[in-house]
């Protein structure tokens, strides 16, 4: 069975830890911080470049390029924003950070402040988080009182304050020029790009940086052992570790944190998390958050991959996918948020896709068209049909909708909501178009409310 | 004329066919220059871009260059530079020129991307463009004609939002029909300088609302029904009044301030129904006050003039410019004429004639008042400048008639004629007024014409054609909408008659456009600065006249809309 190999979760749920400073610093903490202000800000940003690190947000953009891409000439101060609106259903690693290990993540982005010159930080926490609200709160006034945030930190002419921004309760927060509008105190409505970079005009219309929890934390770990030691964990292009998010149908869900493209798909739900469920077996897996494409399992995947310098035949199984960005890329899907959503053949796709397009619909911002109306047509189409209205073309006409949406809106939203009614018809479509047969006899057990 | 400052073009390719636009400009804008329609709902010229309503979407591609040597990667089969097309369409609205910008609004994608957002924006939206006010004028009607898919595959219900919420004295909102392109909230916050409009709730069920405790109320707020693409935002007073297709549209100008904002006056039968903003890019852009679409209700008022009177008893209008006539010549010498800032170009020019006839001064009565450096200056005369062109005045008018009050009191004045001013407002006691004998030409009743020998109605501004130069110094023509009042003739006309009858001569009863015409020609002989032109070679946004002659008078205008007073 592989290993994990933990790094950020390195202190998640060991007895006796807890979340104050005094833990924290029992177990080396801020020592990275203290090293990293005495070196040169430039000198930390190429470990970053060097380590290959990519964002653990969604999109696993490298965050060396994300820094490098500020605009430091235009004499604005730089921001740094922690997005901390972990709200991707099946994702839950960046709260167990929050909750058990804030000064991990208060660390990374100090040194992350330091080495661009950041004055001003904000960690944007999702609504639904109030006690991790709390959390950081305390934590950073224990940091700022041992002088690790604040004026003049550890001795040094640098200072920067951190403050906790709490959301309202919206997904789309997350999307990072939605969550600027939403800290600069307006609806969260993503800006259009171009010409709104955040890089370039980003908070207060001034260069930012945008960054996972769990990104940051990885920092602290990169100036530690340097971006050269951590390029060598995980592999090639996807270098580090990352945490797992494991629900649904599977004997251990749960987090686990792994070097990233060691283990498969196979591995990860086999011997990992134990398996399916007795007297089941898989049917589906959505591998990076809700808004990843759904696998099937007994698809193949064949076609040629990078392999160091060359190229490679692969022809996978879906148990045989490693679970890095590119593979999953590969294969149609994301990585994601690390959320791996695991179904067996209990679940109706009908009704799992009703479910999610539910959240979609509700979430939907309304600023663009086809978002707005695409997500709220797609779940009365499911709606209807999980409530014995369906009708065999409606598959294809939910196909329709959502290829109507992905690539022509503000932001990723729009591919957020039409990935998984694409790729739920695409993967299962005689399912949607005998869900009309299934139910028509049996109507009468059907629920009589909306399933969410 | 004002020399225009010299700007960078750039070639961009739409549709195969190149065509040269300032930097900067976007893919709408630079696509309208060939003829290429881009259809959106959400961007509007005048205001900022958010490219919301994603109808605008085209294909763009970019001159390729070889990455490693900066140098253009040619294409073999055409000989011209490869172009690198993006996957992914983007938004006309926020795509600005480049150089070599290549956009495709006739492929199957951009045919598809339309065909979406039209079906997504009418799924919600009721169908019901029969009993819509907007039909007719609806930018949602005309583009699903134009680029929709012609059927609908939604079976589902319908959002079902508030039908009639008042958002103010003036505006009425139909959130149903909204298709929440944010136009209005952006022009409240941005031109109107009042930011009460927002959106609450999200996705499909987002509602239009004013902010809480705080109305629609600003004077500016039937500008959100003009550029409202659809029916959501109509105007209280206009709404279910008649059909636009009926209605025939006239240009016109508002004569509420010296500004001068363009404006369309759209009438049927007769009638008019409403007043909306003409585009001058110079003058108002789009835009022009509420206060200023309400002037047409002066046409059917109810204090309006429409009979001509002599001693108070019904008289032809001959009958009147022959009393007139005696009257003044019995009381040569003691004749003094009130005209005014409302007067046209044309008809100060011809009261100028008619004074430097009876060798007598004429005097101008001011309206200075709250303006909002917006579209409403101090001055509320449209034509104070006119009367400066023509030699009417010399001065600025003043809101008192010092003199003419003395001279009645020392019995130096024995007739006065008014041109539609109410003496009284200008410090003219009803005592005085009745020492002496007053000649009134004017559209609406007051004290002064219940008070006049002489009565003889004319027309309003909606009713006849002219010019006003506004603050600029821009000279704008207006036509005529409607027909005025049985009997009631143009001011020229009876400007005309008078003078004739004065100089013992006889004119047939000429129509007013000839006598526009030939107004005209004496007009650009005697003022320089109008010589070159003609009533019909006005352009329909007006033109700069000189007024370096009036560079130092003090006048009142405070800084307004693409207007700035001479320090």
């Amino acid at each position: 069975m592989p290993e994990q190999r933990r790094i950020i979760f390195k202190h998640i749920d060991s007895p006796g830890y807890t979340n104050d400073i005094a833990c924290y610093q029992q177990n080396g903490g801020y020592e990275t911080l203290k090293a990293a202000v005495l070196r040169k800000p430039e000198e930390l940003i190429e470990e970053v470049k060097k380590s290959g690190l990519r964002g653990r947000g969604g999109a696993g953009f490298s965050c060396g390029l994300k820094w490098s891409l500020l605009d430091r000439k235009s004499g604005k101060p730089i921001y740094l924003i922690v997005n901390a609106d972990e709200s991707e259903p099946g994702t839950f690693k960046d709260r167990y950070i929050l909750h058990q290990d804030p000064h991990q993540l208060i660390e990374g982005m100090m040194i992350t402040c330091f080495a661009n010159n950041v004055k001003q930080a904000y960690i944007y926490i999702r609504g639904e988080f109030p006690e991790g609200a709390r959390i950081l709160e305390k934590a950073l006034a224990e940091a700022r009182k041992a002088n690790f945030v604040g004026s003049n930190i550890v001795g040094t002419t640098y200072s920067c304050d951190i403050f906790v921004h709490r959301g309202a309760g919206a997904y789309i927060c997350g999307e990072e020029t939605g969550l600027i509008e939403s800290i600069e105190g307006k609806r969260p409505y993503p800006r259009i790009k171009p010409p709104f970079f955040p890089a370039v005009l980003g908070l207060y219309q001034c260069p930012t940086i945008v960054n996972n929890v769990e990104t940051l934390c990885h920092v602290k770990h990169i100036a530690a052992m340097g971006g050269e030691a951590y390029s060598k964990i995980g592999t090639p292009g996807n270098t580090g570790t990352r945490i797992l998010c494991v629900s649904g149908h599977v004997k251990r869900p749960g987090y686990y944190e792994f070097e990233v493209g060691k283990l498969t798909l196979g591995e990860l739900l086999n011997d990992v998390c134990g398996g399916p469920l007795p007297g089941r077996t898989f049917k589906a897996v959505i591998p990076g958050g809700s808004s990843a494409k759904i696998l099937r399992f007994g698809e193949r995947f064949k076609g040629k991959r990078k392999v160091g310098a060359e190229m490679q035949d692969y022809d996978w199984g879906l148990d045989d996918v490693p679970m890095d960005f590119d593979s999953l890329a590969m294969i149609g899907s994301m990585a994601g948020s690390g959320g791996v959503i695991v179904m067996d053949d209990s679940v109706s796709m009908v009704e799992a896709l009703a479910n999610i397009n539910a959240f979609y619909a509700h979430e939907s911002c309304g600023q663009c068209t086809p978002c707005r109306e695409g997500s709220l047509w797609m779940k009365r189409i499911t709606n209807r049909m999980v409530l014995g209205g369906a009708r065999p073309e409606d598959g294809a006409l939910l196909k329709n909708v959502a290829d109507q949406i992905a690539g022509r809106t503000i932001c990723a939203f729009g591919e957020a909501c039409s990935w998984p009614t694409q790729s739920f018809v695409l993967k299962f479509g005689e399912e949607f178009k005998t869900y009309a047969e299934r139910t028509k006899d049996s109507s009468a057990t059907l629920a009589t409310t909306p399933l969410v | 004329m004002i020399a225009t400052p010299t700007v960078d073009l750039i070639t961009v390719n739409i549709d195969g066919k190149d065509v040269a636009v300032p930097k900067g400009t976007n893919v709408i804008e630079a696509a309208a220059k060939v003829g290429v329609d881009v259809p959106h709902y959400c961007y509007h010229p005048k205001l900022t871009v958010v490219g919301n309503c994603r109808m605008c979407l085209v294909e763009m591609g970019l001159p390729a260059v070889d990455p490693a040597t900066k140098t253009p990667v040619m294409d073999p089969a055409t000989g011209k530079q490869k172009i690198n097309w993006m996957p992914r369409p983007v938004i006309g609205c926020a795509t600005n020129a480049s150089p070599g910008l290549h956009i495709r609004t006739t492929t199957q994608l951009v045919k598809d991307c339309r065909e979406g957002v039209m079906e997504f924006l009418l799924v919600n939206h009721p169908l019901d463009c029969p009993i819509c006010d907007q039909a007719g004028e609806c930018k949602l009607q005309e583009q699903a004609t134009g680029y929709g898919r012609g059927y609908s595959r939604y079976v589902e219900d319908k959002n079902v939002k508030p039908k009639r919420t008042v958002l103010g004295p003036r505006v009425t909102l139909d959130d149903e029909r909204c298709i929440l392109c944010s136009r209005c909230i952006r022009f409240s916050k941005e031109v109107a300088k009042d930011d009460v409009l927002g959106f609450i709730d999200r996705g499909s069920t987002s509602t239009l609302t004013c902010f809480p405790g705080k109305q629609l109320e600003n004077n500016y707020s039937l500008n959100t029904v003009d550029i409202c693409p659809v029916g959501a935002l109509t105007s209280t007073d206009f709404r279910f009044k008649m059909r636009v297709w009926f209605l025939k549209q006239t240009n016109s100008i508002d004569t509420e301030t010296s500004v001068g904002a363009n404006t369309v006056v759209w009438s049927r039968e007769g009638q008019i129904y409403r007043i909306t903003p003409r585009q001058n890019d110079e003058v108002n852009d789009t835009w022009m006050a509420d206060s200023g679409r309400i002037l047409y209700k002066q046409v059917k008022a109810e204090d309006r003039l429409t009979h001509t009177s002599v001693a108070k008893q019904a008289a032809s209008l001959a009958e009147a410019i022959t009393k007139a006539s005696e009257l003044i010549k019995a009381n040569a010498g003691a004749v003094r004429l009130v005209a005014s800032g409302k007067n046209t170009v044309e008809e100060q020019f011809l009261i100028k004639h008619l004074a430097d006839s009876l060798a007598t001064k004429t005097s101008l009565i001011s309206r200075v008042g709250a303006g909002d450096n917006i579209l409403v200056s101090k001055d509320h005369n449209p034509n104070v400048r006119g009367a400066l062109l023509t030699g009417l005045i010399s001065e600025l008018p003043t809101a008192q008639l010092t003199t003419l009050s003395s001279e009645i009191d020392s019995g130096k004045v024995k007739v006065v004629i008014s041109f539609s001013e109410d003496l009284t407002a200008a410090g003219i006691s009803e005592s005085q007024l009745s020492k002496v004998q007053v000649i009134y030409i004017g559209t609406h009743h007051n004290k002064t014409s219940g008070l006049a020998a002489i009565v003889i109605p004319s027309l309003t501004v909606f009713e006849k054609s002219g010019t006003f130069i506004n603050q600029q110094f821009r000279i704008q023509k207006f036509v005529a909408a409607v027909p005025g009042p049985a009997g009631v003739v143009d001011d020229l006309v009876i400007l005309t008659h008078l003078t004739s009858s004065l100089h013992g001569t006889t004119v047939q009863l000429t129509q007013a456009a000839g006598l526009l015409a030939q107004t005209w020609t004496s007009l650009s002989a005697t003022i320089p600065s109008l010589a070159p032109l003609s009533f019909s070679t006005i352009p329909d946004t007006g033109l700069l006249v000189d007024s370096t002659a009036f560079a130092k008078l003090p006048f009142v205008e405070t800084e307004t809309l693409h207007f700035k007073p001479v320090v």
